[in-house]
């Protein structure tokens, strides 16, 4: 809970100094409780209330940083219990977790098909972000599959075995590549503690329950490992969405920093709309890391998209490249309709369009991203934005003739874009699911 | 030192809405679904009361699909060109819990049926399965106004959810469904204001609020979807919070929206997992009933709720 500009004004000298630049202490802790000044404006505050304002000031999820260079990716730093309040800043990460059991071939054969696991949608670019080898025989098969997977990916590794001296010296051939370390627990905290430690390796902590979480938390802090990833280890899935809602809750709520951290969840299902179901449930309800083993294209591009769709900032609406976009084997005669650059109504026009089969050109204007009538309000979807995108997007030179189909919303545009476009104005459907009926009768 | 868990508890209540009349209740139903009356956001057991688990309801047509991809027309066989075939796969081989008919044919463009025609089909349809039964027009807005009344009247006392209600085309709709007993659909375009008006209106008209389910129009996986997910989050907690005109239960046409996308379209195994993760994904924001297509997402959807819901 953020400390209110009034909680703060107690903590300030009260002197009114004007030091700060401010008429009043009042005003200034006003400014700091939205974050608009530094603490170190006012010269006279006391040690005391300086740690505990900055203590305020700190993130209420620790962002960690996972891999190093161009894959490393930022879990944490989390704001909000709902993604409408403001957004959520940090994507979950999806890794996979690959048994050290598999023969070399299949290990590096599914790193091969891991790397290929890029797609593009909506202008962005959806990436994997982590692999996991898990020990399920001695040591020296660990080190050696451990070995294999630092050689053949180059996303963040993650190092999961029980056998603290394997681990070790796991760590010690990766430690440049940072791997996440899993995990202590109750039983092996401070073992596993010293290793992070020495390496400055991120580690997951595991414990059932979060009054043994928050106290192995602690420790850990205690002995000097910084970065920790949460992990209530195995449970139903509704009890797992209970553990990471708390987890949230603690942080944001109650400002508990031994649960400040972002949070991992392992997925174990062996049917893949299974797996993606549970991946899916986690992305959606705060873990910052889940893991998985699945890697059919076909699968994760479907949690991808999801992680993209719950990440997408609602207040920044995603959008395409304003400018004409054929569809299908469009010709001189082809259609041409014309929609905004928010992502939403291209691609629900685009669906249509593609629906129909009629091949026709999607003229997308610029209109920042808002949807048709909210540009049409903000007049960014008027005749003269229109005729502006007609005459730069080469429409005259696509098509052989002169004719634009509108959105049924704006048809009181009608008149002025004829005038000012030259073209001849056809007011479409109202709703896009209207396009497929619509092309046909004109056609 | 203990941690001491921080629970929400909400003073608002969703309202349950039951779906189906049996014998005793003046219909023919064998079964009835019910939806809604929890007291807490999706899945937060601790929190509150969450009495019913979210349902499915088979997406079936009055004629054989139009644009069904080549995937979902599959799955049914030959059978899905005949609609009471079609649904007699959904409830025999897949036993629907729920059927959703939408009555595609009425529309002008689809083959323009009469409102004796739809009425007598959905007479044949209740009379051949006992299943509870979900009726939507076809969506143009001056037929359904014909049909749906003929629709409304002869399934009446079988206490059915139809729909839709939209801001600029409700009264007809409501005024069957108070002559019929039904429960109503109000569709609102992704937005929450729209939402709370429709249920004001509708309800001045007489209805019951408890028996409104909203459909706040989702996009698939991809589409969208975040949208929906979140105006589903704001009216869920504003209806907790003791909104009552929010408080009703959601629909989400999942199916025909999943379907739609290149990327379902693009390959089966695909298809049936952008519909399966649309609906896991929207059954986190609170979505109480999905209407699905494909019987394999059906499946996989209805297993993973039983496995959120396995104490």
């Amino acid at each position: 809970m953020a400390l209110s500009g009034l909680d703060i004004y107690k903590l300030l000298p009260k002197t009114n100094c004007r030091q700060c630049g401010l008429a009043t202490c009042l005003a200034f802790a006003m400014q700091l409780a939205k974050k608009a000044l530094p603490i170190e404006k006012c010269p006279f505050i006391s040690p005391e209330a300086k740690s505990t304002l900055e203590a305020q000031a700190l993130p209420p999820i620790k962002p960690i940083t996972l891999g190093v260079d161009k894959t490393r990716f930022e879990i944490g730093n989390e704001t909000v219990m709902f993604r409408h309040e403001e957004k959520f800043r940090n994507p979950c990460g999806v890794g996979f977790i690959i048994d050290d059991n598999l023969g070399d071939n299949e290990i590096k054969d599914r790193l091969a098909k891991i790397k290929q696991l890029k797609f593009e949608r909506v202008g962005q670019e959806l990436v994997v972000n982590l692999v996991a080898i898990k020990q399920n025989k001695d040591a020296n098969r660990f080190l050696e599959a451990a070995k294999l997977l630092l050689d053949n990916t180059d996303l963040p590794v993650m190092l999961m075995s029980n056998d603290l001296v394997a681990l070790k010296q796991a760590a010690q051939i990766n430690f440049a590549r940072k791997p996440l370390l899993y995990s202590a627990s109750q039983e092996n905290f401070t073992q596993i503690g010293a290793i992070a430690k020495e390496f400055e390796l991120p580690l997951v902590v595991t414990a059932q329950d979060i009054n043994q979480l928050s106290q192995l938390t602690k420790e850990l802090v205690s002995i000097g490992v910084k970065d920790l990833i949460l992990n209530t280890g195995e449970k139903p899935i509704a009890d797992k969405i209970w553990d990471l809602t708390q987890l949230r809750r603690q942080a944001l709520k109650k400002n508990n920093r031994a649960l400040g951290y972002p949070s991992l969840t392992i997925v174990d299902q062996a049917d893949p709309y299974d797996e993606a179901m549970e991946a899916a449930t986690y992305i959606a309800k705060y873990s910052g890391l889940v893991l998985i083993k699945g890697f059919s294209a076909w699968e994760i591009l479907s949690i991808l998209t999801l992680r993209q769709n719950i990440y997408t900032d609602p207040q920044k609406p995603l959008q395409i490249d304003p400018k004409l976009y054929p569809i299908g084997q469009v010709g001189r005669n082809s259609p041409v309709l014309v929609t905004t650059n928010f992502s939403l109504s291209y691609f629900t026009v685009l669906g249509e369009v593609e629906a129909s089969k009629i091949p026709a050109y999607i003229l997308s204007v610029d209109t920042q991203g808002m949807s048709v009538l909210t540009a049409w309000a903000a007049e960014k979807f008027n005749a003269e934005a229109i005729t502006k995108s007609l005459n730069s997007f080469g429409v005259k030179e696509a098509v052989g003739h002169k004719n634009l189909i509108i959105p049924g919303y704006v048809a009181m545009i009608s008149g002025d874009l004829e005038d000012q476009s030259g073209f001849k104005i056809i007011v479409g459907p109202k709703e896009a699911a209207g396009i497929p009926a619509f092309l046909k009768n004109i056609g | 030192m203990e941690t001491q868990l921080v629970l929400e508890k909400w003073p608002g209540v969703i309202s349950a809405v039951s779906i189906g009349a049996l014998k005793d209740e003046g219909g023919s139903r064998s079964s009835v679904v019910k939806i809604g009356g929890q007291t807490t956001m999706p899945l937060l057991f601790k929190d509150g009361n969450i009495p019913h688990k979210p349902k499915i309801a088979f997406e079936i047509w009055d004629i054989a699909p139009l644009d069904f991809d080549e995937e979902l027309t599959s799955a049914y066989g030959k059978a899905i060109n005949d609609p009471f075939t079609w649904a007699e796969i959904c409830v025999k081989d897949y036993k629907a819990e729920l059927l959703c008919l939408k009555m595609q044919g009425t529309h002008p463009d689809f083959g323009d049926k009469t409102p004796q025609e739809a009425a007598k089909f959905v007479s044949t349809l209740l009379n051949r399965f006992k299943t509870p039964l979900i009726i939507i027009g076809s969506g143009d807005d001056a037929k359904d106004n014909l049909i749906m009344p003929a629709c409304s009247e002869a399934a009446k006392g079988e206490r059915c959810l139809i729909g839709c209600a939209v801001q600029e085309n409700y009264k007809t709709l409501v005024a069957s469904a108070l002559a019929d007993g039904h429960n109503i659909i109000a569709e609102s375009p992704i937005d929450i204001n729209i939402a709370k008006q429709l249920n004001i209106l509708i309800s001045d008209m007489g209805f019951n609020l408890e028996r409104i389910v909203v459909n706040p129009t989702i996009g698939a996986l991809g589409y969208g979807l975040e949208y929906a997910y979140s105006i589903m989050e704001r009216a869920r907690l504003a209806a907790l919070s003791g909104d009552k005109t929010l408080a009703s239960p959601f629909i989400c046409f999942v199916g025909q929206e999943a379907w739609r996308t290149k990327e379902a379209k693009a390959n089966p195994q695909q298809g049936i997992m952008w519909e399966t993760l649309t609906a896991a994904s929207l059954i986190q924001s609170g979505a109480d009933l999905l209407v699905m297509r494909h019987p394999k997402a059906v499946e996989k959807v209805k297993n993973h709720i039983e496995t959120l819901f396995k104490k």
